[in-house]
């Protein structure tokens, strides 16, 4: 019957720009109500910001949205809302501290008198409860925050019904729910299809895509590649149309044989709340990407190593003797060094000058009351100005305030610090994000630079060129696990198909030995 | 900026004496202008002697200024400085009782006394995760209860010459001036130490990373628990200092701390530190102390009551958070 129909909603040419990125290009879906339609695609490849343009938190810069045949424009998610399309984040929008009839109609209490009709807010938040089935699950005056994450979801989605929504956005849905919950999600959905609502996710689950979807929608660079019904693609041909890209930049050559040398660091059977059962060898002279969909548990592998969330279980090795390594300092100690992801936020100082950016680490590891020297150590009284010269840094002095550097440059003062401290196993953390294509040309070469000098690297990056470009060696992560390892020159297609838990050519066969955890989530 | 690119590259001699004009912290500008407001009312005050007089009465203030600093740079404010001053002013006239040769051992007493309730706040701050405004304003109520518990409300006892000595004594002959303040010795000798720890070593640059960036300085190896205890424990110590001072020069005195922990914040920000960590120097904040003591000195030879030194104060907070904010956000 779905088919007869007219779509609910259609993106028509859609365009969206973004300051030196084109995040949509071109864009045309069309939504059927009473289906499921999954969004999917490599991290950036323009899936959120699709649904924020739906949901109107976002405004096209070309193209059109259509819902029920006529042209819309939304200039405040609020408007899109009442026209029937609610969006669940994965970061749900819920205030905590009030009830889940509070959340439910905020802003749109009914009332009595002036006043909130009680008796009538909770009877309406029974009944609007009752559609999503968790009218014995959820009280209607329990607090939002006492609520599991699967609970929450619920809310949202009852409160998207209470505005009588006719499309469903949601981010992906279960990536924060356990087995059983997802069971809950599906019933819900099908239940919401039946009575004629179009649901849109993201999701980076493909159990769940060719579980859930009627169409899939492949995304990659802010382009349209296909939309193809879910019971007429496999999922290797799901995967090829997100992937295959020229590699059109200049990486540095791959380490030959002879310069790998020892293992450096060693892990085994690493867990923690987020990491399940890591084993991993690095080597020195060694590059070694790591790849993964957001929330794979990339970040949180560097972080175990370097000892910010350490490992619970398991056994870190560095160069063949077991170490503990529970503390940053610890690890940089063993001399380890950690270019984080987030500059702002975990690399820089932005107040301090260059010198005092970059001898941190080796002051961290010197006695408190130790008299400083300015531009270096003891032993090396100009180290500051020989490594800024070394990465390049442009700077006017070595005792500018690192706040007024460019991105790039603040890049580079990151990785000077780590080499002041010596460090021979390293590890990256998207070390290119966010910097533009010169710097991050020379970002590659210093990293390749190391290695040669016999630096064990460990490079985290969701840019598949990158890790592909880069790398001796593949690690893939899906899910909290290593899901897989690939020699240097491995495809993005091999890459993607561990990464989304897949593996390939078994569309529906249970991959082994990670049957369960396919199954988990 | 970013654009130039070589480094330590000749600057001509106009740039460099401009750009060094430019770095002196303003406070030092200020703290001029008022010794000659100073000096138009009353040339008397400065003469030697009468400069003396006003860092003899400013010491406290200005040791305390210091200590300060310390938990400011680090991203904290310590409230509890002022009563720790009146406990050791009545924990010294308590512990001495009237006998001179327990002067020694009471200081150390009060030294113990003064660390501990430091380390106490930097416990609560670094493990409990309270933030410092309230466990320091938890520690000032609790200090001050516990104060006035020890005498029993009223002051009792009186303090010994000789322990009043490093508050009010002098030391004579001296050439020159003729005679000169223990209290200014005290303060040189403080200002010194604090200064060569928190310019000169290890410990400061840590504390200054603590304060620009905590998470940043974690993943640095920094280990920011531990600086941001010895950050309250350095105040504390310096709040006892003040104390002994404050003690000999006033006398016992169950509030005689009261308020000071508000004017030494003001001081440090007046010397540039800036309120939510990462920026901050010793010798300026030193320098907003003695400008902060100038002031209140100045508004009285102009005739102004008392309680206008108060409103006088909070003007100059709000105005030189103001100044910093708004020169911080134009030199982005």
């Amino acid at each position: 019957m779905a088919n007869a129909q007219l779509p609910i909603l259609e993106a028509r040419n859609i365009t969206k720009r973004f300051p030196g990125v084109v995040a949509l290009n071109d864009v045309s879906i069309q939504f059927m109500p009473g289906e499921v339609h999954a969004v999917v695609g490599e991290n950036g490849a323009g899936k959120s910001t699709l649904m924020k343009l739906l949901a109107g938190a976002y405004t096209p810069d070309e193209g059109e949205l259509f819902f029920q045949g006529s042209s819309i424009s939304f200039n405040h998610p609020r408007e899109a809302q009442e026209v029937g399309i609610s969006i669940i984040y994965q970061e749900f929008n819920l205030l905590p501290e009030r009830t889940v009839a509070q959340n439910i109609f905020l802003g749109r209490e009914p009332s009595r008198y002036g006043v909130v009709d009680q008796r009538q807010l909770m009877r309406q938040t029974q009944a609007v409860l009752q559609r999503v089935g968790a009218e014995t699950m959820i009280s209607p005056d329990a607090e939002v925050k006492t609520l599991s994450i699967a609970q929450q979801q619920l809310v949202e989605i009852a409160k998207a019904l209470s505005f009588d929504s006719k499309v469903l956005i949601m981010d992906e849905p279960t990536a924060a729910l356990a087995t059983h919950e997802v069971e809950i999600l599906t019933r819900l959905i099908h239940k919401l299809i039946a009575n004629g609502m179009a649901v849109i996710f993201i999701s980076h689950r493909f159990t769940e895509v060719f579980d859930l979807a009627k169409m899939i929608t492949v995304l990659k660079d802010g382009q349209h590649v296909a939309t193809v019904a879910a019971d007429a693609a496999t999922p290797s041909q799901v995967i090829t149309m997100m992937v295959g890209r020229e590699l059109d930049q200049y990486f540095p050559e791959l380490a030959r044989a002879d310069e790998i040398g020892a293992v450096a660091l060693e892990v085994v059977n690493g867990s923690n709340a987020k990491l399940h059962d890591i084993s991993l060898k690095l080597r020195a002279g060694e590059i070694v990407g790591v790849s993964g969909l957001q929330g794979s548990g990339r970040t949180e592998l560097a972080q175990a190593i370097f000892g910010v969330e350490p490992f619970t279980s398991g056994r870190i090795l560095v160069k063949g003797t077991e170490r503990p390594i529970k503390t940053p300092k610890a690890a940089i100690n063993l001399r380890m060094g950690f270019v984080t992801e987030d500059r702002k936020a975990e690399g820089i100082f932005p107040n301090q000058p260059l010198n005092d950016n970059i001898l941190a680490p080796v002051r961290a590891l010197q006695a408190l009351l130790r008299r400083i020297k300015r531009f270096g150590t003891a032993e090396k009284p100009q180290l500051v100005l020989e490594l800024v010269q070394q990465v390049d840094v442009r700077t006017p002095s070595i005792q500018q305030e690192v706040q007024y550097l460019s991105g790039g440059n603040q890049q580079k003062v990151v990785l000077a610090k780590w080499l002041a401290s010596t460090c021979d196993i390293l590890i990256f953390d998207e070390p290119t994000r966010g910097i533009d294509v010169d710097a991050k040309a020379s970002i590659h070469e210093m990293i390749r630079d190391l290695a040669q000098a016999g630096t064990a690297v460990l490079m985290i990056s969701s840019e598949l060129p990158e890790v592909i470009g880069m790398s001796d060696r593949i690690v893939v992560m899906w899910d909290g696990r290593i899901s897989g390892e690939l020699p240097a020159g491995a495809g993005e297609e091999a890459i993607m198909h561990l990464a989304t838990g897949h593996q390939e050519s078994h569309r529906t066969a249970v991959p082994e030995p990670r049957g369960e955890g396919t199954l988990e989530l | 900026m970013a654009q130039l690119s070589t480094i330590g590259q000749e600057k001509s001699w106009r740039d460099r004496i401009l750009s060094g004009l430019r770095s002196v912290s303003p406070i030092y500008v200020v703290l001029i202008l008022l010794l000659i407001g100073i000096g138009t009312q009353n040339p008397v005050f400065l003469e030697p002697s009468g400069i003396l007089n006003l860092l003899r009465r400013a010491a406290p203030l200005m040791i305390l200024t210091a200590g300060q600093l310390f938990v400011i740079v680090s991203g904290g404010f310590d409230l509890s400085v002022g009563s720790i001053m009146s406990l050791t002013v009545i924990g010294a006239s308590l512990l001495i009782n009237n006998d001179p040769t327990n002067a020694w051992w009471v200081i150390l007493v009060l030294f113990g006394i003064g660390i501990v309730a430091g380390l106490i706040n930097g416990a609560l701050v670094s493990y409990l995760k309270v933030p410092s405004l309230i466990a320091t304003l938890g520690m000032l109520l609790a200090l001050r209860g516990a104060g006035l518990y020890w005498t029993g409300g009223a002051p009792r006892g009186y303090l010994t010459d000789n322990f009043r000595a490093f508050g009010r004594g002098w030391l004579e002959p001296v050439p020159w001036v003729e005679r000169f303040p223990y209290a200014v010795i005290v303060l040189i000798v403080v200002s010194a130490i604090l200064i060569y720890l928190f310019h000169y070593t290890n410990l400061g640059r840590q504390l200054l990373a603590v304060g620009d960036n905590p998470r940043a300085a974690k993943l640095a190896g920094i280990q920011v628990e531990k600086m941001r205890i010895v950050a309250f424990a350095v105040s504390a110590v310096t709040a006892v200092i003040a104390g002994i001072l404050q003690g000999g020069f006033g006398g016992v005195n169950p509030d005689a701390g009261d308020g000071y922990e508000l004017q030494a914040i003001s001081a440090a920000v007046l010397g540039g530190a800036v309120l939510l960590g990462g920026r901050g120097s010793v010798p300026a904040a030193i320098a907003g102390a003695l400008a902060l003591e100038a002031l209140f000195t100045l508004l009285n030879l102009l005739g102004l009551p008392k309680p206008l030194r108060d409103a006088v104060q909070g003007l100059i907070i709000i105005g030189a958070v103001a100044y910093a904010a708004f020169s911080g956000r134009r030199s982005r």
